[in-house]
Parts: structure tokens; C-alpha cells; sequence
């Protein structure tokens, strides 16, 4: 409430040494109720900030005394009375204390007492409040101490004191962190935090007493000279002799014609009181009236007396305008302005008068002066408008310059700091440019639009170019005279300078980034457009370096020296072809230059690299050559096949065939690259088959046995990715390769290699006779003992291969007695999605066996697979609720379990609303197994399980239709539920199942079929979808359950029958 | 003419036998008649009438065959090929010279480009030696005197590089070292040997020569 207090509040001037006395204005008594309203009931909307203890009391003579007093917690002490809480050991939070025989001091220590004290006074309260506020004139700083106190200008208080609390917060977090728990400093901040919310209060409150006092003071009038001119001079022209049709007999300024400088006509010493000018008006029905021209408004005033001396004595209230007091003084003016609409006119005429003044042909000297008075103040308006509007211009200008950087900068915050105050907003954006500290902040903002379009990479770029710049290091200079010599000298100074620049450490950013920042690299892609070959070799060289720089790569395709090196692709000139591939090696790391490389060509030229003889028995300088070629060109490749449309033009321009040839090689130099390439490149199935079809995949089994890890981690990763196929894998094991895929398990140590080899065991495990062999190489202890603490990637691999592994019943035994349940269930509470699939998946095998079953309801297995319904991944969704189902069928009180899960029968019923049919099939075969103990399926009935299922019949999936017949099956044992089906009409599309080519479908269907026809209703529905032949067929299966059903749906619908036919003829 | 003819046969006979000289007989024949053909028909002779190639046209063929134009490195070419220093070319010192020039193993040119950067012909590469060498290699500083100083910083640059031994000069040891450590080494201070394609290009035209 301070500057609410300072500006807008009227003080009397201080003439007694107290201090000013709020003076009794309609706008101070505004803000006294304003405040009022906000003690009022303040402790029952914020308590703990009402029991905040001020830091200065408030003390002012009350007029209150101790026996009007109500409010109970306190007592009396002698005349005094005094609050029973205490601010501290010798302050009462309250306090009435007795000065003299009439009047009393009260002193408050907090809102509470305040509202308190308020409350007692009755209607004095704006007495009290007043007396208050005139002894304590800015009572933000006595509640909350001296740093909110109201200051001129900026007020950043709260600013720093929100730092200060967060700071804090901060620091007492690191220390709890520590483990010192300090208790006081957390109420202490739990103080500052109140201190702050009530600062902030106080604030809101000090805004709202300024706009109260702001919509008041606008009411009250304020007149300049322009305006008292401009409506004398409209009345003028309304005057006339005409009775009829004037409205004035006449009006003119009274007194000199002298015109002072600021537009006044009142003597100077009467414009000290606000007067601006007089005027003499001469009404049709009253004598003269005279008017006073003040700031404050129109008043009439007795004007001069007989001697021609001034009375300038104020008759009645200021009027707002002329035309206004005219109107009560004179009636007839009223009639006359009202009944000829003159005031509109009036205002017509007011809103014309620019256009009038030209045409108006009176002479009269006042009306020159006034005119050109208006006409100049109208000029300055108008040329400040325009000032303003470019200036708005320029500024929304600069606004909407920031390119679309600002977006991801977060033009949020801007939002919030253009609605706060100024200060504010330069805080924030120190903050948000904090890196840009070394440039000017234009430079920032043009770094900022140049690379507005790129991803974040570039974005480092920006950062780590600023901290460079910060301190250069000598490399930088000499780097810079080189590049000078690069620039302007010839062949042979270009070389040299080549030649000195590889002298650098170019793996070292510093000098990476020195090349690019002096300009470096513009004349080295320039280099490789010349004739020279040497120019061009060294030029090569020095980028194949410094390419391996992330920003370098960048600058090196913004400046279009992918181009450029693809088309030395073709030269005859083999070091420069290698220099060329190895550096396209380097700089397509990235998507946009793996597109360029495709886009010009370079993939072609490439894979023409790839085609080298090899093999020969001897080698000559030219064969090696080749070779090496070859090999900077699968450099190439590999880091090209990361896009999906390189593999594609890879494997058109014919490199799968060459990828096979050099897979020969002995060499490791050329078989990285190579088995890399095919690697990346067997995510697609086109190349998988080609891989097979090419017979790689024994050289890759081969290479598996190698010596160098990533070689192997290559080797296995292909592996990995190509036993998708059932072909593969066999090849896999016919050539040897499960027994060394096994034994990269003990490499513990490197997790890339180690991944890609569960990840090439899981895949092939898919096979049984390949489960046979790694039954034999004891792969299941091996993989087990990987549960422990081992990167995510590897144990989504180590999992998937145990699930696999697990579907053999001997397996499971193996995975029990070498402890792998208890981390599998572990296991279970993970975030990884893939890896969570894998586990239930694990798991759900695990509890194939009754023995696992009993331990992983020990570790309240079920329980975590059943809170993996709630997952929002679907196929975790789904996995879980196929691997509840043997939980179910193997646990030995299934039914008492389930119902144990608070919640959990309704959650899996819901399921049934899902959209995806792997999650419907797995959940429909859960729920047949939950619908086995009658109380859960009396349960599920009264969750709406029947009209769910139902509603499902239709689906063509043979999956969902094979679990979902055999939950409607076992949901026909409760209530009437089977008549319920009926209702719902799930009987006719079940019909439809026995269709189906799947003979399990045609079971569970058969025995849903043999259920539901135990309800008359039922048979002859399915009678009427033609239900008899199939199933008369089905009587003839090998299937002894499927026969079972279906004889027994036949015989119910025949005892139907004649049932009917009995009763008809009876 | 016979015993001229004849005179050519052992010649030819001769230098094919000779172990580095990199071109077969027919190539010397046609290399040899290169030479005589080069004055028009009119062949130089000295004293002892001995064909010879003087200076002016061994450069046209430099520049001609070889698109060499540094007028400094031209004259070096010739010290180089030239092994007597009579400032004539005879035909046994251009058949080697060509040997090496065209078809020179590393080593052999090595020697030669060494031979051609050292003006004294001290054994040792100088900073005087390179800045004279060096003087036009840069093009775009404003006054003679930004020019030297580039220069000059060019040669230390050079020498911080070539100089093994740092005794301020580049001996024939600094200089093969050098070249071992960066290929492109090989022809520091200005080009010397032709370029591989005008190398064929030459060779191609040679096998021409007479078939008509």
C-alpha cells in the first residue's frame, strides 16, 4: 500500500511536526475502505500469513478503549490491556496502553490482532484506520521490515528476495541431500515464504487502492485553456440578437484580450489559483452571468462589481462544461440547445472545427491567435502520433524479427515478462542468453536467425563457437596466416601451407574449429574444384581430420563439399578416391549429407568403388590400391546406409553382390566396414534375404570367431537382425555359429559387443533345434548371471533369448536352479518398454512349471504383472495378460490371488474396451482362466464382463476369436449369464467362427457353442445360423474335445426339439 | 649417313643397356629423334659436332609438353638435366634427364627436385635459396615491402617444417625425411616434374614420331 499511499492518497502538508494528515476527500475515504475490506476476514482466507509477526509494531492513538475491546485472548493489566500471545518474550502481539486520562495507544504485531482491532472498533473502523495509517505512512515496511519499504523508481524487492528464498530452498536441498536435515532453516524459509505471499498481498493490495483512486481522481474535471477556448468559441457562433434561433445573446471572454503564453487570459496572479480565463455571458432570459474558466471546472462567480474590481468569489459546484452550467442557469438556453438538437451540434461543429478553420473568414484578432493555437497544438499532436506509431512500428518491427529461434527459446517467457514489470523482463533475458556473454547482442541474435532452421546440434555449435572466441589460443593465429597463404598464394605456397596445417593437432577442436572460424574450410572445398592434384590430396587430407568434428561436418555440406567430393569419386587418381570416401566416411554421420550424397550421385559411385579384385594370389602395389579403395568406399557406405533410401539405392546400384566379395576378405581393415555396412543394412528384409541368398551369412559366422570386438559386435549385430528368419538361423547353427555367439558372453566388459551377442542368441533361440544347442553350451546359466546389473539394452536381448528359451519345459528348470527368477521378477518393475515386454514375456513362460510358479507368487510376481495392464504401452498391455494366464492356471489358489488385487478384476475388464487385438485376445484368455473360481466370475459378471465380451463376437481375427470364444465358454457358468449372452446377440457371430480354417478357434467355439445351447433361446438361434452341419462335421474330428462339444451342442438343440414336438402333439 | 646412323645405333645400344634409364630401345630411338627434330630438322651442333639442345628450346618443350611456367624453374629444370653445366643439353644428358623426369622412381627424383631447389649447387637448401625460389609465389599483398615480410615468414614456415637437423637449412637428409614424413613434399619450392596425364600425354606423342 505504499505508493498507493505516497501519490495517490491527499495528505495535508505538514505543518506539525507528526507528519501530514490524511485529508477528508471522497479519495481517501476510498482507500480507507478499501483497506478495511481487505483486514476484514483476512485470517480466516490466509491464517498462517495473518499470525505472521511484524517486524516494527504498528502503534497509533486509538480512540478505542480496553472495555469496547471484545475480541477474547486477552487480559487486563491495570488500565491496559495486553494479548495473551506474545510476539516475542517482552511484546504481546497486541497492546492498548493508556497515555493520558482520554486516550489510549494501540500497538498490533500482526493481521490477526489488526482484523481484531478492526472488528472492535464497530463504525470506527475507518477512524482507527486512519489515525493508523497517519502515524505509520508506509505500513508495508513496519509489517515486513525495512527492505519492502516504498522507494521512487524500481522496485526490485521482491525480486530479490523470491532469489534469496529460492537460493535457499536450493542449498537447504543440497544439504538434506548430504544428509544434515536442518530444521530451523526450513522454517525459517517457510517464514520467508510467507513474508513473501503477504508482500505480494500487500502489493495487490497497493494496485488495487491506485486504481480506485486512479477511476475516481479521472472523474474529477480538468480543464486546459484549448478546451475553454474551443467552447466559448462554439457557443459564439450559436449566438445571436435572433431569439428563434440562438441560443446565447451573446458570449465573449471578459477582461484583457491578452493571451499569456500557455493559453490562460486570467491575470497571472489569479492563474496561481488555477484560473484560466472569464467569460460574460449574456443569456436571452436572466442578466449576465459571469463564469469562471478554472482547472477544476466552469463556476459562476459574481464578476465585477460596479467599480469595475474583480469579485472572484466561487458561486455553487464546478461544472464539467460550459454548456452543462449554462444550462442549469439559464432555462431558456436549455430549451433552446435541446429543442434544436445544438448540442449536437455543438459537437458536430467541435469535430469540424479543424476542417471550418480554414474557410472561417472572421478577422478577429482573438480568433487568429486561438486558431493558430489549436492549429499548432493539433500540428504537435499529430506529429507526436506519428512519432509514436514508428516508433510502434520499428519496435513491433524488432518484436517480430527474432526468427523462429525465439520459439524454442521460448516465447513463453517472453509472454510472462511483457506482462511483468520491466526489470523483470531484463532479468529473464540475461538468463536465457547467458552463453552469448562474449558477443554483442546483435551478434547473438544474428547467430540465432542463421541458424534458426538447423536441429539442436547446431545449436552446441552456437555455444561452443562463443566460448572459443572468449580466449584463442595460439593455434588460432598461426591457423589464420596459414589459410592467408592458402588464400592468396600459389600452387606451391598452398602446399606449403597444406602441409604446415597437418603439423597441427587436427583431432583437437580448438584447431578444428580454428580452420572453420579464419575461413578455413570455404578454401579448402574451393581446393578441391582446382586441376591440382596435390592441392586437392592436401586439402583432402586436412578434411578427412577435421570432419570428424560434428560442427565441422555440418559447415563442410553447408558449404557444398559433399558435392564437390562426390564427384572426385571419379577420378582416376586413386589416393584421391580414397581421400574422397573416407571423408564423405566423415561427414555423412548426419541425415541431411547422407541425402545430399544420394541426391548427386554418390551412392553409385561408391558402391562402383566396391568393385576391386581380391583375392588374387599376388599382390601388386595397383591391387592393394584397389583394395584400399574399396574399403574407403564401404567406409562410405556405412555411414550412408544409416537412411532408409540409401539402403534402397545401395542395393539398387548392385552392392549387395560386392559387400559379399569383400566379406572374403581376410582383412579386418575391410571386413569393419563391410560387416557394418550389412549390418545397418539388414534392418531391411530385402537385404536379409539377399544376405542369406548371397551365402553371408557363413563368412559372418566366421567373423564371429574373429579376434577384434568390433568386428564380432558387428558380426553378431548382423546376426542379431537376420534371424528374423527361420532360414537364417538355421544356416546359423549349420555353420557353427551358436557355439562362439556363446561364448561372447563372457565378455562381460564391453556392453555394445555383449548386446548385440544376447541380442543374436535371443533371435536364434526362436528355433528349437537351436534351443537344443544352447541347451548343450549351458547358455541359459550364462545368460542368467547377465540379469545383474547390466545396461538396459543388453538385458532386453539377455531376457527375450531366457523368454525364448524357456518355451522348452527343461529350460524353465534350468532357469529356476540357476536362480534367474527372482531378478526376472525383479525385473518387473522397469520403465523400459521393450524390456518389459521381454520379461513378462519371460516370466509368463517361467510359470508354465508349478515349482517357478510357487517362487514368483512368493516375490508377489502376479501382482507386478497385473499392474502392468495399467502400462499405456499396448504390447506390454498384452504380454502381461498372456503371461497372467499361466500365473492363473499354476498357482495354487488362483481364485483367493486374484481377488487379492484390490481393483485388479475391474481393471482387466476394462481392458476389454481396448483397440488393439493382441490386448483383446490376451486379456479374453485371461479372463477364461479368472472365470474358472465362481467368485471371480461373479465378480467380473457385475463388472459387465458379458455384454463386453459380446461385443467383441464380431471380430475376423482368429486369435481373439479363439480366446474369446473360450472366455465366453467360461463365463456361461454363472447366473444367466448364457441367456445374457443371447440378449446381447453373441450367439449368431460365434456361428460364424466354425468358418474359420483354425482348428482352435473351432474348439473353444465348439465348446462355448455346447454352453450356450443349454438356454432354449440360444438353440434356436443358432439353429437359425445353420449351426447343425459344422458341427456335424466336427462330431467326426480326431479332436476328442471338439468332438465332446459338439456333440453335445447337437444333442441340447435336438432335446429342444422335441421337447417342442412333444408338446406340440400332446 | 651410314656411319652417323651407326654412331646412333651404339648410342642407343648404350644408354638401353644402362640400368636406370626407365625406357625401352624404340623409346630412346624415339626420344633421341625427338631431339634431333627439335631445331626444325636442323639440328645444333658444337665444336666436335655433337648435336645439342640449347636453353631457349628445351623450356618450349617444358612449357609446350609440360605446361611449366615459372621462368626460375625452368632454368633450374635445365641446371638439373643439364649434368656438365655447358648450358647445352647433349642427347646422353637428355635421355637421362627424360628418364628421370618422366618415369623416375621416387628416389631418383628426389635427388633431381633437390638438385633443381639447390641454386648454389652446395648441397644445402638455404632461406636465400628458398626465398628466391618462393619470391612469386604469393600474389595478393598491397607493397613490395608486405610481400618480402610474407615471404620470409613463408620460408621459416617451410624450414620449421623441412628442417630436421635445425641448422637453418634444408639438406639433402631434411629433404628426404621431409618428403617421407608428406608426399607432397616432394616439390616444395615450385613445380619441377611434370604431372602424371602430361607425363602419358608426352610419352604418347614420342611413339608417334616417325610413323610417318
Amino acid at each position: 500500500m505504499g505508493q498507493a499511499f505516497t501519490r495517490a492518497a491527499q495528505w495535508t502538508s505538514a505543518k506539525d511536526g507528526t507528519g501530514g494528515k490524511l485529508e477528508f476527500t471522497k479519495i481517501n475515504e476510498e482507500l480507507l475502505n478499501c483497506i478495511v475490506q481487505f483486514i476484514d476476514g483476512y485470517s480466516s482466507k490466509f491464517s498462517s500469513e495473518s499470525k505472521l509477526v511484524f517486524k516494527k509494531p504498528l502503534k497509533w492513538q486509538s480512540s478505542l478503549t480496553p472495555n469496547q475491546f471484545s475480541a477474547a485472548g486477552c487480559s487486563e493489566r491495570g488500565d491496559d490491556l495486553v494479548s495473551d500471545e506474545m510476539a516475542d518474550k517482552e511484546n504481546p502481539l497486541f497492546s492498548l496502553m493508556k497515555i493520558n486520562a482520554s486516550s489510549y495507544q494501540c500497538c498490533v504485531m500482526s493481521l490477526e490482532w489488526a482484523e481484531k482491532v478492526s472488528q472492535s472498533a464497530g463504525d470506527r473502523k475507518l477512524h482507527e484506520v486512519r489515525a493508523c495509517l497517519e502515524a505509520n505512512r508506509d505500513p508495508g515496511a513496519n509489517i515486513l521490515g525495512d527492505r519492502f519499504a516504498t522507494v521512487e523508481g524500481e522496485d526490485n524487492s521482491i525480486y530479490r528476495f523470491t532469489e534469496e528464498i529460492t537460493k535457499e530452498i536450493e542449498q537447504l536441498s543440497k544439504q538434506s541431500s548430504e544428509g544434515e536435515g536442518n530444521e530451523d532453516r526450513t522454517a525459517e524459509i517457510e517464514e520467508k515464504k510467507a513474508i513473501l505471499k503477504l508482500k505480494l498481498q500487500l502489493s495487490k493490495l497497493d494496485q488495487d487502492l491506485m486504481n480506485t483512486s486512479i477511476s475516481l481522481i479521472s472523474k474529477e474535471v480538468r480543464l486546459n485553456p484549448s478546451t475553454v477556448d474551443g467552447e466559448v468559441k462554439n457557443l459564439r457562433e450559436l449566438s445571436g440578437p435572433s431569439e428563434e434561433s440562438c441560443v446565447l445573446k451573446s458570449i465573449g471572454f471578459y477582461g484583457p484580450v491578452f493571451v499569456f503564453e500557455n493559453g490562460c487570459r486570467a491575470p497571472a496572479h489569479r492563474q496561481l489559483h488555477g484560473d484560466i480565463a472569464y467569460v460574460e455571458v449574456q443569456p436571452f432570459d436572466t442578466g449576465v452571468l459571469y463564469i469562471m474558466a478554472n482547472t477544476s471546472g466552469y463556476y459562476t462567480f459574481k464578476g465585477p462589481d460596479g467599480l469595475g474590481e474583480m469579485q472572484y468569489e466561487r458561486e455553487g459546484e464546478p461544472c464539467r462544461d460550459l454548456v452543462l452550467l449554462l444550462k442549469q442557469k439559464s432555462p431558456k438556453f436549455a430549451e433552446m440547445i435541446d429543442n434544436q438538437d445544438f448540442s449536437l451540434k455543438v459537437r458536430e461543429e467541435n469535430e469540424k472545427l479543424s476542417d471550418h478553420r480554414h474557410e472561417d473568414t472572421m478577422d478577429n484578432d482573438e480568433q487568429v491567435t486561438q486558431r493558430t493555437d489549436i492549429q499548432r497544438r493539433k500540428k504537435e499532436m499529430e506529429e507526436q502520433d506519428k512519432e509514436k506509431q514508428t516508433k510502434q512500428k520499428t519496435q513491433r518491427k524488432k518484436r517480430l524479427e527474432p526468427s523462429l529461434k525465439w520459439k524454442a527459446l521460448g516465447m513463453e517467457e517472453y509472454k510472462v515478462d511483457e506482462r511483468q514489470g520491466d526489470s523483470n523482463r531484463r532479468l529473464k533475458k540475461k538468463k536465457t542468453t547467458p552463453r552469448m556473454k562474449s558477443k554483442t547482442p546483435i551478434d547473438a541474435e544474428d547467430s540465432f536467425s542463421e541458424s534458426s532452421t538447423e536441429s539442436e546440434e547446431e545449436e552446441e555449435a552456437v555455444e561452443r563457437r562463443s566460448e572459443t572466441n572468449a580466449d584463442l589460443p595460439s593455434e588460432y593465429w598461426q591457423i589464420q596466416k596459414l589459410v592467408k597463404y592458402l588464400k592468396g598464394g600459389n600452387q606451391t605456397a598452398t602446399i606449403i601451407a597444406l602441409c604446415a596445417m597437418r603439423d597441427f593437432n587436427l583431432a583437437q577442436e580448438t584447431c578444428q574449429l580454428a580452420i572453420r572460424d579464419v575461413g578455413g574450410l570455404e578454401v579448402l572445398i574451393n581446393l578441391l574444384d582446382t586441376e591440382d592434384i596435390k592441392c586437392k590430396i592436401g586439402s583432402l587430407k586436412i578434411l578427412k581430420e577435421i570432419s570428424r568434428n560434428t560442427q565441422i561436418r555440418r559447415a563442410i555440406a553447408d558449404l557444398g563439399g559433399l558435392q564437390t567430393m562426390v564427384k572426385i569419386l571419379r577420378d582416376p587418381d586413386k589416393d584421391l578416391k580414397c581421400l574422397a570416401a573416407e571423408t564423405i566416411a566423415n561427414v555423412a554421420k548426419f541425415r541431411r549429407a547422407r541425402r545430399t550424397v544420394r541426391q548427386h550421385g554418390g551412392i553409385k559411385k561408391l558402391v562402383g568403388l566396391l568393385d576391386c579384385v581380391l583375392l588374387t594370389s599376388q599382390m601388386t602395389p595397383e591391387i592393394e590400391k584397389d583394395i584400399e579403395v574399396a574399403r574407403c568406399g564401404a567406409l562410405a557406405l556405412w555411414s550412408c546406409s544409416k537412411s532408409k533410401k540409401n539402403k534402397e539405392a545401395m542395393r539398387k546400384a548392385g552392392a549387395i553382390p560386392l559387400l559379399a566379395k569383400l566379406l572374403k576378405s581376410v582383412h579386418e581393415d575391410m571386413l569393419i566396414p563391410v560387416v557394418g555396412t550389412l549390418q545397418e543394412c539388414a534392418s531391411e528384409p530385402s537385404y536379409r534375404l539377399a544376405i542369406r541368398t548371397e551365402g553371408m551369412i557363413e563368412d559372418l559366422v566366421k567373423n564371429i570367431k574373429s579376434q577384434t570386438d568390433e568386428l564380432q559386435m558387428h558380426c553378431a549385430s548382423a546376426v542379431f537382425k537376420c534371424a528374423e528368419e527361420k532360414e537364417t538361423r538355421d544356416l546359423v547353427r549349420q555353420y557353427g555359429g551358436l557355439d562362439p555367439l556363446v561364448s561372447l558372453l563372457q565378455k562381460t566388459e564391453n556392453k555394445e559387443l555383449l548386446a548385440a551377442a544376447t541380442g543374436a542368441i535371443w533371435k536364434c533361440a526362436i528355433s528349437p533345434e537351436n534351443v537344443q544347442r544352447f541347451q548343450e553350451l549351458k547358455a541359459i546359466e550364462m545368460l542368467v548371471s547377465l540379469l545383474n546389473d547390466q545396461p538396459e539394452e543388453v538385458l532386453v536381448n539377455v531376457v527375450g533369448a531366457l523368454g525364448e528359451l524357456a518355451k522348452d519345459p527343461p529350460n524353465r528348470l534350468a532357469i529356476r536352479k540357476s536362480g534367474g527368477i527372482p531378478p526376472l521378477v525383479n525385473l518387473l518393475t522397469g520403465t523400459n518398454q521393450a524390456l518389459l515386454v521381454n520379461v513378462t514375456k519371460a516370466v509368463g513362460q517361467c510359470a508354465e512349471e508349478q515349482d517357478n510358479m510357487g517362487i514368483i507368487e512368493k516375490l508377489d510376481g502376479v501382482r507386478l504383472l497385473w499392474s502392468l495392464l495399467k502400462n499405456q504401452n499396448t504390447e506390454v498391455q498384452a504380454s502381461a495378460a498372456w503371461a497372467i494366464c499361466p500365473c492363473i492356471e499354476k498357482a495354487k489358489d488362483a481364485g483367493e490371488m486374484v481377488r487379492s488385487f484390490v481393483g485388479g478384476l475391474e481393471l482387466i475388464v476394462s481392458l476389454l474396451k481396448s483397440h488393439d487385438k493382441e490386448v483383446l485376445a490376451s486379456v479374453c484368455a485371461a479372463i477364461a482362466n479368472i472365470a474358472k473360481d465362481e467368485e471371480n466370475l461373479a465378480v467380473i459378471t457385475d463388472h459387465g464382463v458379458v455384454p463386453m465380451l459380446a461385443k467383441l463376437t464380431n471380430t475376423t481375427d482368429d486369435k481373439l476369436r479363439r480366446t474369446l470364444a473360450e472366455a465366453i465358454a467360461r463365463c456361461c457358468n454363472w447366473g444367466n449369464n448364457r441367456t445374457a449372452f443371447g440378449r446381447e446377440k453373441a450367439v449368431g457371430p460365434l456361428v460364424k467362427y466354425l468358418k474359420s480354417q483354425d482348428e482352435n478357434v473351432h474348439r473353444s467355439t465348439a465348446r462355448a457353442l455346447f454352453q450356450l445351447s443349454k438356454n432354449p433361446e440360444n438353440c434356436i438361434t443358432m439353429h437359425e445360423a445353420g449351426v447343425v452341419q459344422p458341427l456335424m462335421a466336427m462330431v467326426g474330428s480326431s479332436d476328442e474335445d471338439l468332438q465332446e462339444s459338439a456333440a453335445g451342442c447337437i444333442s441340447n438343440i435336438r432335446r429342444l426339439a422335441l421337447a417342442n414336438e412333444k408338446a406340440r402333439y400332446s | 649417313m651410314t656411319s652417323k646412323r651407326k654412331e646412333l645405333q651404339k648410342l642407343v645400344e648404350k644408354l638401353s643397356k644402362k640400368k636406370d634409364i626407365h625406357f625401352n630401345r624404340q623409346q630412346i630411338e624415339k626420344l633421341i629423334y625427338k631431339f634431333s627434330d627439335l631445331h626444325g630438322g636442323r639440328t645444333l651442333m658444337d665444336k666436335n659436332h655433337v648435336a645439342r639442345m640449347e636453353r631457349g628450346m628445351f623450356r618450349d618443350i617444358l612449357y609446350n609438353y609440360f605446361s611449366m611456367t615459372d621462368d626460375v624453374l625452368l632454368d633450374r629444370v635445365f641446371r638439373a638435366f643439364d649434368k656438365d653445366s655447358d648450358n647445352y643439353i647433349n642427347v646422353e644428358e637428355w635421355i637421362n634427364g627424360m628418364s628421370v623426369f618422366l618415369r623416375g622412381l621416387k628416389e631418383e627424383r628426389i635427388k633431381f627436385c633437390f638438385c633443381a631447389y639447390d641454386l648454389n649447387g652446395d648441397g644445402y637448401i638455404s632461406r636465400e635459396e628458398m626465398f628466391q625460389l618462393l619470391k612469386t609465389s604469393l600474389s595478393r599483398t598491397s607493397t613490395d615491402e608486405d610481400q618480402d615480410e610474407s615471404i620470409k615468414e613463408l620460408v621459416e614456415i617451410t624450414l620449421k617444417k623441412m628442417d630436421d637437423d635445425h641448422d637453418g637449412r634444408v639438406s639433402f637428409e631434411d629433404y628426404k625425411k621431409g618428403i617421407e614424413e608428406d608426399p607432397l613434399m616432394m616439390e616444395f619450392l615450385g613445380p619441377c616434374l611434370p604431372e602424371r596425364k602430361r607425363c602419358d600425354f608426352f610419352l604418347e606423342e614420342i611413339e608417334q614420331l616417325g610413323k610417318y
